[in-house]
C-alpha cells in the first residue's frame, strides 16, 4: 500500500543520536505546547474531531492521480491541515499522523520519529498556517493562491531540513542530497500545492463557515505570521545556495564550528570508537552515558507505574 | 474493509505476547537507542544485536525468520545513504568517472554505509516485532503508562479506529472517480496532470467535508453512551515480577553489547 508517498521518513539508524535527541526536543516542547493551547482554547468535543481529521489525513494520503510514465502523485496534508484546522490541532493532528505509521507500518522509526514529526507535522504547519494567515483578508484568488505556494514551500522546506538532518548525521553527502531531494520535491510539492488549493475551493463553496477569517484568525495568533514568513524566506534563500553551493553550505558550517563541536563527522568518529557528543573519553564514561540513559528510562518505567497506583 | 484491516497483530501464545506491553515499548526503544549508539564497525556487537532479534522471533512463537521476511520496508530510503560510500577520508577502493562526477568509494565510506544499513535493518525489526506481539490498544494504554499525554494517545486510538472506515470512503471516491473515466483502448482519456491534481483536490475537499460532518455524528453517539473526555479500558495492566524480570535481563544484555562493542 501507498503509504510513503514521499520519502521523508526516515528509517532508525539514518540519524546520529544527537540529532536525533535535539528534534525529539523541538518536537516535545511544539506538541507540548499545542496540548497546552487546544485544552485551553478547544472543548473535549475536539478530541474526536482531531482523531478523526488524523484518519482523514491518513486516508487523503491514498489519494493519488496518474501523472506520467506509472508514476502518481500523493498528497502529505500538513498545510492543509494547518489551515482548515488551525496550527496547533495540525500538529498534534500530524504528529498522530506520523506516529501511526511509525508505528503500525515501520513507516519512519521510533528513534528518529522526532525529527519526522518536526519536518512532516512542525514545519508545514508553521509555514502553511503562517502564510495563509498573513492574507487572511484578501481576496478568495489571493488566499488561495498563497494557500497554494504554501503547501508547495512546506513540502520544500520538509525535504531541505531532512536533507540537511541527513547531512549533518553523515549519512548523505550534501552535493548529492540536496539536490536530488529538493529535485524530486520542487515536482511532488506542486501536485501538493493543486490539491490543497482544489480542496480548500471545494470546502469555501460547501461549507464556508468552516474557512471565514474570523474562524481561522482565532486559531491561532499573528505570531504565525511572522514565524510562517520568516522560516520561508530562510527555506527560499538557502535552497538554491545550498544545491548551487553544498560546498559553500559545508564550509559555513566548518567555520561556524557546527561540525566538530556537537556533531562530529563520521569519519571523526570511526578511528577511536567514540560516540560524538561524549567525545574522546575513557570507557567508563562511555558506559556512564548509556548506563545513564537506561536508567532514564528505567525511571520513567517506575514512576510510571507509581504514578498509576497512586491514581488508583 | 474489515476492522483489522491494518493490524499487524499476529495472534499466538507466546511469552513475548503476554509481556506487559509497556516492557515490550520500554524495550522496542532501548534497543533502537543501542544501535544508534553502536559504533560504526562494531561487527560484533552488530551480529549480537541480530542474535537478540532472532531469540525475540523465537519467543514470539511467531517464526525465526518472522521479522526478516518483512524486515525490506526500509530499504528505499538506503538510497539516502548511498552517497556515504563516497565520503572523503579513509583509503580510496576504486575511481568511477561518470560524466563530470567522479566518484571515489572510500573505506571508510563503505564502512559507514554498511553500519548504517545494519543499524537500520536492526531497528526495523524491532519495530516490526513490537506491533506483531502487541494489540494496538494495549499499546496506547502502555503509552498512557509511560506518561504520553492523554490527548495525544487519544487522537491516536480515534486515528486508528476510523482509520479504516475514512479509507472505505476514500476507496468508495476512488471506484466513482473510476466509473466516471471511460476510455477506449489506446485512447488517452481525461484531462492534463492539472486537471487531474484539481479534480483529485475536490475529492480530498469532499473526504474532508465528510469525515467533519461524520465527526460530529460520532461525538453525539459518543455523549450519548456516557463520554466525559478520556476514553477508558477495562484490562488493567499489571507489571508482574516476570516482567521485571525479563526487563532487567533485557537491558543487562543490550549493556553487555555496548560493553562488547567497545573492547
Amino acid at each position: 500500500m501507498l503509504f510513503s508517498p514521499v520519502p521523508l521518513h526516515i528509517p532508525d539508524g539514518f540519524l546520529t543520536l544527537a540529532i536525533s535527541l535535539i528534534f525529539w526536543g523541538l518536537t516535545v516542547v511544539a506538541v507540548g505546547m499545542a496540548i497546552s493551547k487546544t485544552n485551553k482554547t478547544l472543548g473535549e468535543k475536539q478530541v474526536p474531531l482531531m482523531g478523526i481529521m488524523a484518519a482523514f489525513i491518513f486516508a487523503a494520503q491514498m489519494l493519488n492521480f496518474p501523472v506520467a510514465g506509472g508514476t502518481s502523485g500523493h498528497f502529505l496534508g500538513g498545510a492543509l491541515a494547518a489551515i482548515v484546522l488551525g496550527p496547533w490541532a495540525a500538529i498534534l493532528v500530524m504528529t498522530a499522523v506520523v506516529g501511526l505509521q511509525g508505528l503500525l507500518f515501520q513507516d519512519g522509526g521510533l528513534l528518529v520519529m522526532g525529527a519526522n514529526i518536526f519536518n512532516m507535522g512542525v514545519l508545514t504547519a508553521m509555514i502553511g498556517f503562517g502564510l495563509y494567515r498573513s492574507v487572511l483578508n484578501a481576496n478568495k484568488i489571493t488566499r488561495l493562491a498563497v494557500a497554494g505556494a504554501g503547501a508547495w514551500l512546506s513540502t520544500m522546506a520538509a525535504a531541505l531540513l531532512t536533507s540537511l538532518q541527513l547531512w549533518l548525521s553523515g549519512t548523505s553527502s550534501l552535493q548529492i542530497v540536496i539536490p536530488a531531494m529538493l529535485g524530486v520535491h520542487a515536482i511532488i510539492g506542486l501536485g501538493e500545492a493543486i490539491i490543497t488549493v482544489a480542496a480548500l475551493a471545494f470546502i469555501l463553496q460547501a461549507r464556508p463557515d468552516l474557512l471565514d477569517s474570523q474562524a481561522v484568525a482565532e486559531k491561532g495568533g499573528r505570531g504565525w505570521i511572522y514565524a510562517g514568513v520568516l522560516i520561508s524566506i530562510l527555506a527560499v534563500l538557502l535552497s538554491p545556495f545550498a544545491s548551487a553551493n553544498p560546498d559553500g553550505l559545508e564550509r559555513i558550517a566548518e567555520d561556524v564550528g557546527f561540525l566538530e563541536r556537537g556533531l562530529a563527522a563520521p569519519y571523526q568518529i570511526l578511528p577511536d570508537y567514540t560516540i560524538p557528543f561524549l567525545g574522546e573519553t575513557a570507557l567508563s564514561t562511555v558506559v556512564a552515558g548509556i548506563v545513564g540513559a537506561l536508567v532514564v528510562l528505567g525511571m520513567i518505567v517506575l514512576l510510571g507505574s507509581l504514578l498509576k497506583k497512586k491514581e488508583a | 474493509m474489515h476492522a483489522d484491516a491494518f493490524d499487524r497483530y499476529y495472534h499466538a501464545e507466546s511469552p513475548l505476547h503476554r509481556l506487559d506491553p509497556r516492557v515490550k515499548v520500554v524495550l522496542t526503544v532501548a534497543f533502537i537507542l543501542s544501535n544508534a549508539l553502536l559504533p560504526d564497525g562494531a561487527w560484533a556487537a552488530f551480529g549480537l544485536a541480530w542474535l537478540l532479534i532472532l531469540a525475540a522471533n523465537h519467543f514470539s512463537r511467531l517464526g525465526l525468520d518472522f521479522s526478516f521476511r518483512r524486515s525490506f520496508i526500509a530499504l528505499p530510503f538506503a538510497l539516502a545513504a548511498l552517497s556515504a560510500i563516497f565520503m572523503p577520508g579513509g583509503k580510496p577502493l576504486a575511481e568511477w568517472t561518470l560524466g563530470p562526477i567522479q566518484l571515489i568509494p572510500t573505506e571508510a565510506g563503505l564502512l559507514r554505509f554498511a553500519s548504517i544499513m545494519l543499524r537500520s535493518w536492526l531497528s526495523v525489526q524491532a519495530g516490526i516485532l513490537l506491533i506483531a506481539v502487541t494489540q494496538f490498544p494495549d499499546m496506547i494504554h502502555a503509552f498512557e503508562h509511560l506518561r504520553v499525554p492523554a490527548l495525544l494517545t487519544t487522537i491516536v486510538a480515534f486515528l486508528y479506529r476510523y482509520l479504516f472506515v475514512l479509507t472505505d470512503e476514500v476507496m468508495r471516491l476512488m471506484r466513482a472517480r473510476e466509473a466516471r473515466s471511460a476510455a477506449l483502448p489506446g485512447l488517452k482519456s481525461g484531462g492534463t496532470v492539472f486537471w487531474r491534481a484539481r479534480i483529485t483536490g475536490n475529492m480530498a475537499g469532499q473526504l474532508f467535508l465528510r469525515s467533519y460532518e461524520r465527526s460530529d455524528r460520532i461525538y453525539n453517539a459518543m455523549l450519548a453512551r456516557g463520554y466525559r473526555g478520556q476514553l477508558r479500558t477495562l484490562r488493567a495492566h499489571v507489571l508482574t515480577r516476570r516482567d521485571w524480570l525479563i526487563l532487567g535481563l533485557a537491558l543487562f544484555l543490550l549493556l553487555f553489547l555496548q560493553l562488547l562493542a567497545r573492547l
